[in-house]
């Protein structure tokens, strides 16, 4: 029924069968999905449903929350990210984070970005990492003669892309995104969704949205996330995984149809 | 349509009653004047303690910071040694503290342990500041000074070539004052630092761990830096009490008039000085206890200056 792991091409990041828990509470079920390479992908769906959850577990990011527990398999490149040999430090590098509130360090803007390199002894030229990380997400002109400034004094929109350039500079294979405009006036939006489609030749990105716009404009797939009452609380699943603009046009399920064309519940 | 439940078309400005208007104003007033009558003691008490020190400042001047004889017969005096001990032992017990307290600190902010078994330890944290300073005093003298000293002994045997270790101890002195001092100053800089770090968004973590940093390069790198003007706040805290600090010091300094590089040495602080000599002391030598008390009050300035600064600057960015 639950039309899963529909895109054929090459995934880079899949789960299957994923129930993730808060202690006993099961807050999403059954997550199988394949994330396609060098696509966006948008997880859309109401509030508590388990996008972030589940964007979290990506790059084991969860493992910071005590409670937190995953029954069931989640790969990337084949590889099984919660296997114990795996060290969570190590995913985090490859698969990068934005957050919904744009979290610049205290530290200077040129800092910011040197921030993760850093960690890793990075041996190349790090002014000329910096120049193309910030390149990267657009933000070079507004900001290339005060990289001693702090990351803090930027606007709302041009901390988000410091964000999203410091993310870059750590050159990962996938950037997770978790509400990355919601803060955002719709010109720096735009520009961060301008920015996906480059940023797509690189690296894969996911892209949890409220916006559903955002989500039809920019990405290439979508997964439609619902939530239902359960003995075991409210737990969040995968109501339908496809191509965008089958979510948007001609979607399998009444609850799709209904969310996205604005009609819910 | 939505009706705003404000909708009533009541006028806005007549909305309270007077007594409540009034009440404002009244409390506007008192803590106004509590806030001056606070301003006005201080000022009192600088104005005061500066008549009864200007004798002092007349005769001996600034070589009163400088020479060591403090001589009630000759009625000659001046306070070298004791402004020297107050900076040597209030920095000893700040070398020994800071590292010590914010530790403890990190180890208490992040979750290292069970919350059930943090709240007790930070508890008993807290509960090492209220220990009157008279107690820690005789337990120094009782229990510290003689294991210190056994301690201190091999110290002298093996390392006596250093200058700061080449006396042997005999008892009390310099170094049980600064160790003293630090267990009392510790509570402080473990609570205010932990504040501060607790206060460090969880935002910036997520950022740091998002970015695949450690536990370790996330407290060292961002945490710590972070929180880095709080931590200072408390050291300066910590600071102003050592150096104030009169009790304890008093009973394990030795309360010799001279200036020693060895930490072994007995020594005297400002604070000790005062509660030792002010029930006996009349003349010009109330009048130099009063100046010795105003450099005292001077140094804690100085030192609340320069924290002041090297906050800021550390905040530019
Ligand atoms: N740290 C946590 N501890 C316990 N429960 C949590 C935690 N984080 C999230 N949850 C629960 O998990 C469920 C899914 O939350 P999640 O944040 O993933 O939702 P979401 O789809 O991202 O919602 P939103 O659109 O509002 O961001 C919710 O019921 C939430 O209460
Ligand atoms: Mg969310």
């Amino acid at each position: 029924m639950v039309s899963s792991s529909r895109p054929q091409i090459q995934p880079i990041l899949s789960s299957k069968d994923a129930n993730i828990y808060y202690g006993n509470f099961l807050a999403v079920r059954d997550v199988t999905i394949d994330i396609p390479k060098n696509s966006i992908t948008a997880f859309i769906g109401p509030s508590g449903c388990g996008k972030s959850t589940v964007l979290r577990c990506f790059n084991r990011l969860n493992d910071l929350i005590k409670t937190f527990k995953m029954r069931g398999s989640m790969n990337y490149h084949g590889q099984d990210l919660y296997s114990p040999e795996i060290d969570p430090v190590a995913v985090r590098r490859q698969i990068g984070m934005v957050f919904q509130k744009p979290n610049p360090f205290p530290k200077s803007i040129y800092d910011n970005i040197a921030f993760g390199p850093r960690l890793v002894k990075y041996k190349g030229n790090m002014d000329e990492l910096v120049e193309r990380s910030l390149r990267g997400s657009a933000l070079w002109d507004e900001v290339k003669d005060k990289l001693k400034e702090s990351g803090l004094a930027l606007s709302g929109g041009q901390q988000q892309r410091l964000c999203i350039a410091r993310a870059i500079a750590m050159q990962p294979d996938v950037i997770l995104m978790d509400e990355p405009c919601s803060a955002l006036d719709p010109i720096s939006t735009l520009k961060i969704e301008d920015l996906f489609q480059e940023l797509k030749e690189k690296y894969t990105i996911v892209i949890v949205t409220h916006n559903m716009q955002q989500a039809s404009r920019a990405s290439d797939y979508t997964a439609f996330f619902n939530v239902e009452q359960t003995d075991r609380g409210r737990t969040g699943h995968i109501v339908e995984y496809d191509r965008t603009e089958v979510i948007f046009q001609n979607p399998q399920q009444q609850a799709t149809q209904s969310y996205v064309s604005g009609r819910f519940g | 349509m939505v009706v705003s439940p404000n909708q009533n078309n009541e006028p806005m400005q007549r909305h309270r009653s007077s007594l409540s208007r009034n009440l404002d104003a009244a409390f506007v007033w008192l803590t106004g004047g509590f806030a001056s009558l606070i301003a006005f003691l201080l000022i009192a008490i600088a104005i005061r303690v500066g008549v009864d020190a200007s004798p002092a400042i007349a005769k001996f001047g600034l070589g009163f910071l400088f020479e060591s004889r403090w001589d009630p017969v000759k009625d000659i005096y001046s306070a070298f040694p004791q402004i020297y001990g107050t900076i040597v032992s209030s920095f000893l017990a700040l070398l020994l503290a800071v590292p010590v307290g914010i530790g403890v600190a990190i180890f208490l902010s992040e979750d290292f342990i069970p919350e059930k078994i943090q709240r007790p330890v930070i508890f008993l944290v807290e509960l090492l500041a209220a220990i009157p300073s008279v107690v820690y005093g005789l337990w120094g003298i009782f229990v510290l000074i003689p294991v210190l000293r056994d301690m201190g002994k091999g110290v002298h045997q093996s390392l006596g070539w250093l200058p700061f270790f080449s006396t042997s101890p005999s008892g009390p002195g310099m170094y049980v004052a600064g160790i003293i001092l630090a267990i009392m100053i510790l509570p402080i800089i473990t609570a205010i630092s932990r504040d501060a770090l607790v206060a460090v968004p969880i935002e910036l973590r997520q950022a740091a761990y998002g970015l695949g940093a450690t536990r370790w390069e996330t407290i060292f790198k961002i945490i710590l830096p972070a929180a880095f003007s709080g931590v200072i706040g408390g050291i300066m805290l910590a600071l102003g009490r050592a150096m104030g600090e009169t009790m304890a010091v008093t009973m394990v300094i030795g309360n010799a008039n001279k200036a020693s590089i060895s930490l072994f040495d007995q020594g005297s602080t400002v604070s000790s000085l005062l509660a030792n000599q002010f029930a006996e002391a009349s003349g010009l030598q109330v009048s130099s206890l009063m100046y010795a008390a105003i450099v005292l009050f001077v140094l804690t300035l100085v030192v609340n200056i320069l924290a002041q600064v090297v906050v800021q600057r550390v905040n530019r960015i």
